[in-house]
């Protein structure tokens, strides 16, 4: 078992899971209307749940705690894509970074509940049940929103042609990535990408909106290497504002 | 030395605190119960939501409930061996669930589908000319419908 690798594929797993939970949570009380308020939350906290299990089984390979992982890293020790750190911005573009990571993220999960590494697969399966729910909504919202008005649509285009190179950004490959696919514990980033084209495309299909061609985007890269945008730190720092005033408070 | 029966008679009193008429055994989350030659009771538990805030709790309960029945060594463990689902609920459960005005999940072959979110038989008159509104609702488990019969919003706990 190639154990530096998996703790690099589990900080992956688990740093974009707490940094779109965090964003994701910033929509509690101020969502567009109350069922969205309530399913961002929902999913946020289902988000900081995932990255709870991920750390745990890094624990358990002898890194710190999770609360330790969570806030007490700098940016440059997170490997999270940019992607997930970018601020909510509008619904509409947290509506559609929702629908883009999470079509990633179910199609991770169903490789990863086939994993070599035992501890992970068995966290996978587990989760994937959870995370149906998060792919209904996004696809639910988007085929609603993508054949409105011409102002959802609209929106929902800019968002999706802004979010498009970040959403790329999410399959850079892991420095052993290599031996993760030989060794069966994950498969390559380039494989997981070409799934996910097919399954947003399915849904987009039934919308009005245009997935630009792929192939004349450059991915924005550098997070899992600890390259971050500039809005992670200050993120970080306001996840961290209570532990960093009080290290040994509970809360 | 404690016997497996008189540890379940104490955990059947212990009740999900979001959900005060389901008993953790009855929602399933009790794994595994072992007692040790060394008369040290192990009790394992999985949680529900991977994210629920109430495991915690629960798992708090569990402690409580046993130290104060006088059981002196024991370990509660969080376990993802064998993940919960919604089938674990058990006929009792579901009764209580819907008694408490939850619609209880359908118990579902294999795979849960998302087809099964639809037409949930409303807990207040039963019909099932009923739409899910949202798949979040007040807590991780819920799932918000609404029942075209009796013209109310009801909560689902919903497949998992």
């Amino acid at each position: 078992m190639n154990e530096l690798a998996i703790k690099e594929l589990l900080y992956t797993l688990a740093d974009n899971q707490l940094i779109l939970g965090h964003r994701n949570s910033e929509w509690t009380g101020i969502g567009p209307i109350l069922e969205e308020d309530i399913a961002f939350s929902s999913m946020a906290q289902d988000k900081l749940g995932h990255s709870l299990a991920f750390y745990t089984l890094l624990h358990e390979l002898g890194e710190s705690d999770p609360d330790t992982l969570a806030f007490m890293r700098n940016a440059a020790q997170f490997h999270c894509c940019h992607l997930v750190e970018l601020p909510i911005g509008e619904y509409d573009f947290s509506l559609i970074r929702h629908f883009l990571y999470d079509h990633a993220e179910a199609i991770r999960f169903e490789y990863l509940a086939q994993s070599s590494y035992e501890p992970a697969a068995k966290v996978a399966a587990k989760l994937r049940g959870e995370l149906k729910y998060h792919l209904l909504h996004a696809n639910t919202m988007v085929k609603q929103l993508g054949n409105a008005t011409a102002e959802s649509i609209s929106r929902l285009q800019q968002s999706l042609n802004y979010a498009f190179p970040y959403a790329l950004g999410m399959f850079q490959p892991s420095p052993y990535e290599a031996d993760l696919a030989s060794s069966n514990i994950f498969p390559r980033e380039s494989n997981i990408q070409a799934q996910w084209l097919e399954s947003i495309q399915k849904i987009l299909a039934q919308t009005q909106l245009q997935q630009t061609a792929v192939h004349t985007i450059s991915p924005v890269l550098g997070g899992r290497l600890g390259q971050h945008s500039e809005y992670l730190q200050p993120l970080l720092d306001e996840m961290a504002e209570v532990i960093n005033i009080d290290p040994s408070t509970e809360w | 030395m404690w016997t497996k029966e008189e540890i379940l008679a104490l955990l059947a009193k212990v009740m999900d605190p979001e959900i005060p008429v389901l008993s953790l055994l009855d929602l399933g989350v009790i794994t595994d119960i072992n007692i040790t030659q060394e008369n040290q009771v192990m009790v394992r538990m999985t949680p529900t939501f991977s994210g629920c805030p109430a495991m915690e709790y629960m798992r708090r309960s569990v402690e409580e409930t046993l130290t104060e029945a006088g059981v002196q060594d024991f370990k509660v463990q969080m376990s993802f061996d064998k993940p919960w689902n919604t089938n674990k609920i058990t006929a009792n459960g579901r009764k209580a669930l819907q008694a408490f005005g939850l619609a209880p999940p359908p118990v579902y072959q294999v795979v849960p589908d998302l087809d099964i979110l639809e037409h949930i038989a409303c807990p207040y008159c039963n019909s099932t000319n009923t739409i899910l509104r949202t798949p979040f609702g007040p807590t991780l488990c819920r799932a918000m419908h609404y029942c075209n019969n009796c013209r109310q919003m009801f909560e689902q706990f919903k497949p998992l």
